[in-house]
């Protein structure tokens, strides 16, 4: 008889290995729970893979929201019960969603932040009639032509990032009449961003002459360095995300170049994990815990105290999309999704923990808001971990309207098919 | 020289300074597959834990202390591994050795999660080894040249060890016929912990070596597993030599895809790999090891 230890083969090998690849797809157990006299709202988000580090921060934000909804009288008299899962890519989403749909019965869906999940989740919520709540989905098509009219969006489109950013840009000379070297992740997100970032540059008289699609689990920029020092562009501009950012940020500082560099999509997680000494740059932000606002700041502190650090931008998202979401059945005073969007349609106005409140705007259902810019704050000022920026003023100014650096109909049409 | 020329000596130079840290964690897995035959898929946690304990006592003791505290504290805790879990798989069926390193790094990973949070946490390089280097039209960072010295050193050590010592002699015998060398009256035993723990250890240096210029997140291990099990493919397994090759080519190719065609950077070494399977199946120096047949 042969032994188990002497059939080891290549061959096993590899059957174990896909095996174990198999074994990882599948996640986490689901344990039912709860009755039906509570309003469940399913939440999704990444844990795991580049995205996964803001995706905990989304959902200490959303535990945060519920636990404050339910201590105020929940929704309509019901407790919230919140379900939260890990939602992998794409095709684990859409399954995920369907199952929080069909067998647990949820009141709507809220989270995400890959765009590409996204537009799985938004598909398999519109088919069954659910409002779902995108707090992390930046491409502008999920607003254009993958809209629907289930689907809404706390986070900003990517066109309201790029024009937030790009008028610091331009303030500071870094577009009209020069050459940039863009790095795109290469994703939807990525090629989205990409493509509302160049009309932008070209709108206002500069070009970007070099691009790259950067491999979303590419951990390595110096190779990128390389060509970009030996291209000699004028600005340097980041598309990328998650983890992609904390590692062109360390090592862009570790290369030393001197050319002047931002990004169009940002998150402060990532922009945290590179360290003192390391941040730099010109970005667009769509919220900061150094915000001086009285709600912001009551926000800032109730997270601390459950979680022990400041949130992060991404917890922002899931909170206020829960928070609109609960505010908005107690108004409708239904959880039916005719009522509610009837109830949006009307554009009420919520409080965002911003200066000037949002509205979801009735044609895109895009949440219009202002935006912030941020730079790194000097060495010497910075006082702790999560101190390395200043943050800039609120864009649109306070005159101008709005919805001004929200995607136009002209830029990104939707149209929604009831 | 042409200019483009130039470029591409660049690129193949950097590919070069990339490959140092796949290199060590692929040789520690070479060497525990060989010798134990389990294949670690925990390996990459080990690296992860490596950082953060970089992170950690860097910040208290400064970057040198933990830059040999570190990987020898990652090293003791893979004797520990391997005396608690590893030992008993030995003679199992490799499918469950396999389920359990699979494990161990989901536990890994989960650890490092509840305990740092999954947000990336800050660390830079140091202050005395910040700047860049230039020779000639070529730019490097000061960094990368001082951990290039630092796993040679670490690469030429392992040689030694296992080519020229008493200690290798029984090792690199207890990779081709354990049997024999239990009946010369020789206990595998402690060799097995020692190799665990070497192994263990240098995936905890290409930590401590990574954390400064990459983002320290709890699944930072299954980002570089990956490429380095390519590596010891490519390599063969068993072999030293190979698996150094190897390390370099994957640098050197991912160095050329990023030139000459971006999108494709992180497909190359697959690509490579599969190129090198169909013309050499046991990888390039890929040893005929009876009992792995």
């Amino acid at each position: 008889m042969q032994k188990p230890s002497q059939s080891f083969t290549r061959r096993h090998v590899v059957k174990a290995l896909g095996a174990t690849a198999l074994a990882g797809g599948i996640g986490m157990p689901y344990v039912a729970r709860g009755q039906s006299d509570v309003v469940r709202f399913g939440h999704l988000t990444p844990l795991t893979g580049f995205l996964g580090p803001l995706g905990a921060y989304g959902q200490m934000g959303v535990q945060l929201a519920v636990e404050e909804i339910n201590a105020a009288g929940g929704v309509l008299g019901r407790k919230v019960e919140l379900l939260m899962e890990d939602s992998v890519n794409p095709a684990t989403a859409s399954s995920k969603a369907l199952r929080y749909i069909e067998r647990d019965n949820v009141a709507c869906i809220i989270g995400e932040i890959s765009s590409a999940s996204c537009l799985a989740i938004a598909q398999v919520a519109a088919r069954h009639k659910k409002i779902f709540v995108n707090t992390g989905g930046n491409s502008d098509a999920l607003r254009g032509k993958d809209c629907n009219v289930y689907m809404f969006h706390v986070e900003g489109a990517n066109t309201q990032y790029v024009k937030a950013v790009g008028s610091a840009m331009l303030r500071d000379g870094m577009i009209k009449g020069k050459k940039l070297y863009s790095l795109t992740a290469d994703y939807a997100f990525g090629h989205d961003l990409s493509a509302v970032a160049k009309r932008f540059v070209k709108a206002n008289g500069g070009e970007v002459a070099w691009e790259e699609l950067v491999p979303t689990d590419a951990t390595d920029f110096s190779a990128y360095f390389l060509k970009i020092r030996q291209a000699r562009p004028d600005v340097i501009i980041s598309n990328l995300a998650g983890n992609q950012i904390t590692n062109f940020i360390k090592q862009y500082s570790e290369f030393g170049l001197s050319i002047p560099y931002g990004g169009f999509g940002f998150d402060t997680a990532v922009a945290w994990g590179a360290g003192k000494g390391n941040f730099g740059g010109v970005w667009p932000i769509i919220w900061h815990h150094d915000l001086d606002v009285p709600q912001s700041k009551a926000f800032v502190a109730a997270f601390m105290k459950k979680f022990g650090k400041p949130p992060e931008n991404q917890a922002w998202g899931d909170y206020v999309g829960a928070k609109v979401l609960a505010r908005a059945m107690n108004e409708a005073k239904t959880t039916d999704t005719a009522g509610l969007l009837a109830y949006f349609e009307k554009e009420p106005k919520f409080d965002i923990l911003k200066a000037r409140e949002g509205y979801f705007r009735s044609w895109d259902h895009q949440l219009i808001q202002e935006m912030y810019t941020m730079t790194a704050k000097p060495l010497a000022q910075v006082k702790d971990q999560w101190d390395l920026m200043i943050l800039g003023p609120a864009v649109p100014a306070a005159e101008a309207p709005l919805d001004s650096i929200a995607p136009t109909r002209e830029e990104n049409a939707c149209s929604f098919q009831t | 020289m042409p200019l483009q020329l130039v470029f591409i000596l660049e690129q193949i130079l950097n590919g070069l300074l990339v490959g140092v840290a796949y290199l060590l964690i692929a040789l520690g897995l070479s060497l525990i597959f060989s010798l134990g035959g389990i294949v670690n898929l925990a390996h990459g946690g080990f690296y992860a834990i490596g950082a953060y304990l970089a992170v950690e006592i860097g910040n208290r003791f400064g970057f040198p202390v933990a830059f040999v505290a570190s990987p020898v504290a990652v090293a003791f805790l893979g004797m520990l591994i391997e005396r608690v879990l590893f030992r008993g798989f030995y003679r199992a069926d490799p499918i469950l050795s396999l389920l359990m390193t699979f494990g161990l790094a989901m536990v890994i990973e989960q650890a490092l999660r509840i305990t740092f949070g999954a947000a990336p946490i800050p660390f830079g390089i140091p202050e005395f080894l910040r700047g860049q280097v230039f020779i000639g039209d070529f730019i490097y960072s000061r960094y990368r040249m001082a951990i290039l010295l630092v796993a040679i050193a670490a690469v030429a050590g392992l040689w030694f060890l296992l080519q020229r010592t008493a200690f290798g002699r029984v090792v690199r015998a207890g990779v081709q016929n354990p049997d024999m060398v239990g009946a010369l009256g020789i206990s595998l035993s402690p060799y097995l912990t020692a190799v665990a723990g070497l192994g263990i250890g240098l995936a905890g240096l290409a930590g401590v070596m990574m954390a400064p210029v990459t983002g320290v997140h709890p699944a930072m291990g299954a980002e570089i597993l990956t490429a380095s099990f390519v590596i010891v493919v490519i390599g063969g397994l068993g072999s030293f030599w190979g698996a150094v090759l190897a390390a370099l080519l994957v640098g050197v190719v991912r160095g050329l895809t990023v030139y000459f065609l971006p999108p494709a950077a992180e497909a190359s070494m697959y690509v490579l790999m599969v190129a090198v399977l169909l013309a050499r199946p046991r990888g390039l120096f890929g040893e005929r090891i009876l009992r792995f047949e």
